[in-house]
């Protein structure tokens, strides 16, 4: 069944949109990401425009985001004020975002900026993700050897310190801040939630307690997408409603059924599985931008992108 | 007398426009909805030549019609290589490119106007194209020009359909022109050219009008008008998909 997407104006299979919901659903129920990183790009795949898969990727992630925090909240696995820092710095650097989308989309770069950051990342974390499941598959079948946690000295030496009671940390909110503000631009230009970069950051480099790092990371990712998504539909109306609501349909049984399914297989298995996902991704899109192009021309409507 | 003759040269001014032959003409429809399970539509444009005598036997009747989509302006971008990658490095806007453009021919294209009678009208995609935008350098524009016509040629929004058009007994014709399901809003403009010794002796024109219908009008509609509006209800979708979906799910497991 096509369906007429009216701002991308694109005419579209529906329930291969659904479809693609679904898969990110069940990757962000099995590995709990939230899977903006992986569906922005598949949409470029399916002929939605860039500055439509990102803008409406943005919302689909504060559909999931929504759906995973309040589990989290119930059981006060959320460091709100925490949170809330990330938060305020988010907001920032997605402004920043989109000032820097708007004027990449202005001189025609705006695809091969996209394009070249998800290659960036996804092959990054794609990498990342692949040493460090194997290496806990071989370890798994070793004896359990306890990992200790990073002790970054020069991060306790930063002025303008706070307490976080839920975490259990007195530092400076600098680190945070930084953080936040990297991972606003990140949601804005790529159409992400940043989850993947944040979750590593706040273990390492702020030294959070594992168990309130994916709650805390998912109440901002909320209000940081959210905002992008806001400003994006504002300053470029490229938020497709009507495409969002099939990917968020998609998502929401998608992730159900990854909940389900994490209970019965394996993590390790199914991380290395996810992790050469990604690195064909990232690898496709490599492809795309070293290989000689069938046309070399492209259109773009003058004033949108 | 002088008004009488006035008036006589008022009427006879059109008259090398086909006073002894002319079009009438008809579509399959003058309005095109677009919902959201729009997948485009086969448009049929049909018609008769009407005559006050019997046709000239000394040159053959041809049928050229064209289905114009509203114009917009177009950055053409070409890649090349950069540091190994392709970016896209120059730009050239042409000013005014029509959204959709289909010709439909009895015979070959070149075979029944001459390049006179296809400039005065912009018939082809590139008179179309050439007659709207400023060609400042009109070499280097030429291949983006070309460029433009190749890709909407190969989406499916530029077609030129030789020997489509059926005429019987140099009377009735008819064609089907195929519009495709990513149609953008506004007027189309369909144009009926008979020639004759490549001549244009007469023309209909006809507009039809493809609009959103429904939830797609009201959509894109609110995303323009009222962003803010359209921004707060993308977010307010969303947030109650997730809370439905975590409560819902909750509800499924006791």
């Amino acid at each position: 069944m096509q369906i007429y997407l009216p701002i991308a104006e694109v005419s579209v299979n529906a329930f291969l949109l659904f479809g693609l919901g679904g898969i990110v659903g069940i990757l962000s129920g099995l590995f709990g990401v939230g899977g903006g990183f992986i569906i922005t790009p598949l949409l470029f795949f399916v002929g939605v425009p860039p500055t439509v898969a990102v803008a409406t990727g943005a919302n689909q992630v504060v559909a999931s985001s929504i759906s995973g925090v309040l589990a989290h909240l119930k059981r006060k696995t959320v460091d709100i004020r925490m949170g809330v820092v990330l938060m305020v710095a988010g907001i920032a650097g997605s402004t920043a975002g989109i000032w820097l989308f708007n004027l990449l989309s202005r001189s025609g770069q705006i695809d091969l900026f996209v394009q070249l950051s998800y290659v960036l990342f996804l092959g990054v974390v794609g990498a990342m993700m692949l040493q460090e499941s194997v290496r806990s598959l071989r370890r798994a079948k070793r004896a359990v050897a306890p990992v200790k946690r990073s002790q970054h000295m020069w991060v306790h030496r930063l002025p303008l310190k706070m307490k976080f009671r839920t975490s259990g940390l007195y530092i400076s909110i600098i680190p945070p801040i930084v953080v936040g503000f990297g991972v606003g631009v990140l949601a804005a230009v790529m159409g992400v939630g940043g989850g993947f970069i944040m979750v590593p950051a706040m273990i390492y480099l702020l030294n959070m307690p594992t168990k309130v790092v994916i709650g805390t990371s998912l109440f901002q990712i909320i209000f940081v997408t959210g905002f992008t998504t806001f400003m994006h539909a504002l300053t470029n109306q490229s938020v497709d409603i009507l495409l969002a609501v099939l990917l968020i349909l998609g998502g929401v049984i998608g992730a159900q059924i990854g909940a389900a399914l994490a209970l019965r297989l394996r993590a390790e298995q199914l991380r290395i599985l996810l992790a050469l996902l990604v690195l064909l991704v990232c690898g496709k899109l490599a492809l795309d931008l070293l290989l000689t192009p069938g046309e070399l021309y492209s259109l773009a409507p003058v004033g949108r992108g | 007398m002088r008004a009488l003759v006035l008036a006589l040269a008022l009427v006879a001014v059109p008259a090398w426009l086909g006073a002894e032959e002319k079009v009438v003409s008809g579509l399959s429809e003058d309005r095109i909805e677009i919902t959201a399970n729009f997948n485009g539509s086969d448009l049929l444009i049909y018609g008769a030549v009407s005559r006050d005598a019997p046709p000239p036997t000394d040159s053959s009747l041809d049928v050229i019609i064209t289905v114009q989509g509203p114009s917009f302006p177009v950055n053409v971008r070409r890649k090349s290589r950069v540091l190994g990658i392709w970016v896209n490095t120059d730009t050239v806007t042409v000013d005014s490119a029509p959204s959709f453009y289909a010709i439909a021919t009895t015979r070959p294209f070149e075979q029944i106007i001459s390049n006179t009678d296809d400039i005065r009208y912009s018939v082809a995609f590139t008179r179309e194209l050439r007659s709207m935008s400023v060609a400042r350098t009109l070499m280097y524009s030429h291949n983006f020009t070309t460029a433009l016509i190749r890709i909407r040629q190969k989406q499916g929004f530029y077609a030129l359909q030789d020997a489509s058009v059926r005429l019987a007994q140099d009377t009735l014709f008819r064609t089907d022109i195929r519009l495709p399901a990513n149609l953008v809003e506004g007027v189309y403009k369909t144009r009926i050219f008979l020639t004759r010794n490549k001549q244009v002796v007469a023309l209909d024109e006809r507009s039809i009008y493809v609009r959103k219908v429904g939830l797609e009008r009201w959509l894109f509609r609110l995303s323009r008008t009222q962003p803010a509006i359209y921004g707060a209800l993308a977010l307010a979708i969303a947030a109650f998909a997730g809370w439905a979906a975590s409560a819902g799910f909750r509800a499924l497991k006791r």
